[in-house]
């Protein structure tokens, strides 16, 4: 252990933490910008420089190791000056539309700005000039707003492992970009939308579809239908003030209906239909020798991922649509039919953790009813938004609930918003069309948690399973490597492009980086997911009354002729194009 | 923005060969971190600059992203994304010259040729470079296109130099 000073309290650490660390035991707190736990940990921002006895100058603490003796001070003249000083220099280079960005309130360079004093106009000078990187479906890149903090190539970089921005030129025309400077459209970019959830000022953010969606509600022609992926209820709350991890499904409901959707479904109703596609998909590959390991394909960043770089790998993804379009096909065709609705004039809005559901709905083979699946996909964040500039006071709603019939859903649908949540609810399902009789533990603990990777192998009913479980690219990059070299032999693997799943997808709302370091958002959120299913009716997703009737009525069975037309999609190569 | 690349690749699949294998060699020489430097020396001293195919080369090579090879490329000095022209352009950027107006011509030579220094005009014709003194304060702002050097040039000047090369 090390022992030392900060602020004249004595602090014992161990050895190798960094001041900012040993300061945070001594109650503390060292502002930061660029820094990033675990992710991007580069001391190049010089905010959070500390004076420390005996030093020639002022060091950055977020990287500075602590010693034997040392003495620290975090909040001297000359700390305070130069942190403002840093502050204001930035200021002078940043394109301040504070009032109407989509970060205010929530931008680490305005709250440390303003909790400082800083002058925005002490210094005047030569300022960045960029276009807007607009070329995406999904995402919305703004450099005249960059601070260069790098938090955004390292979660790339590291976490995901796509590394599709780097920092690129010298000095002041240092800017953020792709290969060649070309538009982030041109690259092999994933469309996670990391990079946003962690960008501590306004650069990047969402392409927003709240126009479109308050066109289509405002348009008498259109039945405009919402739903909400599974992740959505668990985060929402975080915009309207409510502890992280706390579900507010009912206020949810009741706010969408609000805001004038003509039906409230869910997409969990989605998930628990993609169960029973992907499990009989499944038992077909093992029964008839298909390829395995299946991989599932509910996450859009993960497809586009082997899309770009694991093509070989393609016929290893179910052929399964992801709930969301799964649910917006079931819409158009089996609803509108039901409902007498021509599909032309129904208007599907999926409400989604994630910014690479935005290009999920424009891929090829997603309109089973000759009309897209999904007509527009609206972040956490964007709905979160619509709610308040709609003068609807979220924390006092009451609690309201789904419409029938496609909006009923069962525990496993819910977890499929947690890394893991997918694989544990299709084994539910699988084991009992294996053994043919109720499960004794309908819990699969072992596919659970934040674990970058998770294996597990079953017996059910005879059939031996070995199953993989992965979120973040990072680790799904390696179970990639290990399956193209044939080194380990898995029946089903589950992976998430986002670490931890969708409860921590890149739509959600975000959390600054002091939060980030104090709380396990992943865990946080998925542990209101888990709860709802402990809570549920009906856990298992065969089990859903809706999805039976569904059945019974359209499609016959999982796996039918019609079932493929409408459920199903295809991939493409996009490395070799 | 910087002008997009669109110098036709002239490269051969030899020296492409040649970049592979001087990159194997980088790595076993020196196992680790650190190579993208020593792989982009290698490649501008194969080409004469760094033509795309030498970065995604680079890039597959050492599992280093295109975007961070690209990053590199362009922090150092050291490094041309651009072929240099049949008439390499220089202009003096000294203390004297500077000081005798030869940013205005370096400027000039920017808008009539379409392109940034560093940079080379798409048909291959010329390139253009900042220098340091060449030695003839005297006739300060100084300009040379490949062996020729001219004196006391103004920007007004720039079109009619120009024009001497490009028939």
């Amino acid at each position: 252990m090390v022992h030392l000073k900060i602020n004249n309290i004595p602090v014992e650490v161990e050895e190798g933490t960094t001041v900012l660390e040993a300061a945070r035991k001594a109650g503390i707190n060292i502002p930061t910008l660029c820094y990033l736990k675990d992710i991007n940990e580069i001391g190049a921002c010089r905010i959070c420089v500390v004076e420390v006895k005996g030093a020639r100058s002022l060091v950055a603490a977020c990287v500075y190791p602590v010693n034997e003796g040392m003495e620290v001070f975090t909040n001297t003249e000359k700390v305070r000056k130069s942190r403002k000083t840093t502050l204001e220099l930035l200021l002078s280079n940043h394109k301040r539309e504070c009032l109407s960005c989509v970060r205010s309130t929530n931008c680490e360079l305005q709250k440390l700005s303003n909790e400082y004093g800083c002058d925005e106009n002490r210094f005047k000078g030569e300022k960045f000039a960029y276009e807007e990187d607009t070329s995406t479906s999904y995402l919305i890149r703004d450099n005249e707003k960059c601070i260069l903090c790098r938090r955004c190539v390292a979660v790339c970089r590291k976490v995901q492992q796509v590394g599709v921005i780097a920092p690129v030129r010298r000095g002041f025309a240092t800017h953020i970009g792709s290969a060649f400077e070309e538009p982030l459209a041109d690259a092999s970019c994933v469309a996670c939308g990391q990079c946003i959830a962690v960008c501590p000022v306004g650069a990047l953010r969402e392409r927003e579809e709240i126009e479109e969606v308050r066109a289509a509600i405002a348009d008498p022609e259109k039945v405009v239908v919402v739903a909400a992926a599974p992740a959505v209820r668990a985060a929402i709350g975080e915009e309207f003030g409510y502890p992280i991890g706390t579900n507010t499904e009912g206020k949810m409901f009741t706010a969408m209906r609000m805001l004038g959707f003509d039906k409230v479904f869910d997409v969990n109703f989605g998930a628990d239909l993609t169960i029973l596609e992907e499990a009989n998909e499944l038992l077909e590959r093992v029964k008839e020798g298909g390829t395995l390991p299946m991989f599932t394909s509910c996450s859009p960043g993960w497809i586009r991922y082997v899309e770009y770089y694991y093509p070989e790998l393609i016929p290893n993804l179910s052929s399964c649509k992801s709930p969301m379009q799964m649910f917006g096909a079931t819409v158009k065709t089996y609803w509108a039919q039901k409902e007498g609705i021509d599909p032309k004039n129904i208007y599907v809005v999926g409400v989604m953790p994630c910014t690479a559901k935005k290009f999920e709905k424009t891929r090829g083979h997603e309109s089973a009813s000759g009309y897209p699946d999904v007509d527009a996909v609206l972040t956490t964040r964007e709905l979160a938004k619509m709610i308040k500039n709609s003068g609807i006071l979220y924390n006092e709603l009451p609690e309201g609930t789904f419409d029938n019939p496609l909006g009923e859903f069962t525990g496993a649908g819910v977890i499929f918003g947690a890394t893991g949540g997918v694989m544990e609810a299709a084994l539910r399902t699988a084991a009992e069309k294996l053994t043919g009789k109720p499960l004794d533990k309908i819990d699969f603990k072992e596919v659970r948690g934040i674990k970058g990777i998770k294996e597990a192998a079953y017996d059910l009913g005879g059939v031996k399973v070995k199953v993989a479980v992965a979120s973040g690219l990072t680790n799904a990059k390696k179970l990639c490597e290990k399956i193209k070299k044939g080194e380990c032999d898995y029946t089903f693997v589950e992976v998430m492009c986002c670490p931890g799943g969708c409860v921590n997808g890149g739509g959600q709302p975000i959390q600054d980086a002091y939060t980030r370091r104090q709380v396990d958002l992943r865990s946080k959120r998925a542990k209101a997911l888990y709860d709802e299913d402990k809570k549920a009716g009906i856990r298992k997703s065969h089990e859903n009354p809706a999805v039976m009737q569904l059945y019974k009525n359209f499609f016959g069975a999982p796996g039918s002729h019609r079932a493929h037309e409408i459920l199903h999609t295809e991939y493409v190569n996009r490395k070799d194009k | 923005m910087a002008k997009k690349l669109e110098v036709p690749y002239n490269g051969t699949k030899e020296q492409e060969e040649e970049l592979r294998a001087a990159i194997g060699a980088i790595r076993t020489a020196h196992a680790g971190k650190g190579l993208t430097i020593a792989a982009l020396q290698k490649g501008q001293e194969i080409f004469g600059y760094l033509p795309e195919k030498a970065l995604q080369i680079i890039s597959e090579a050492l599992d280093v992203p295109l975007a961070e090879v690209y990053g590199v490329a362009t922090f150092y000095a050291q490094f041309s994304l651009y072929p240099k022209g049949q008439y390499k352009i220089g202009v003096c950027l000294g203390t004297a010259c500077y000081v005798k107006g030869s940013g205005d011509v370096y400027q000039k030579l920017c808008d009539e040729l379409k392109i940034k220094g560093g940079e080379c005009t798409d048909d291959l014709k010329f390139s253009l470079d900042a220098t340091r003194c060449i030695g003839c304060c005297g006739l300060a702002p100084v300009m040379t296109v490949n062996d020729d050097v001219y004196g006391k040039v103004t920007p007004d000047e720039v079109p009619k130099i120009l024009a001497k090369y490009r028939t």
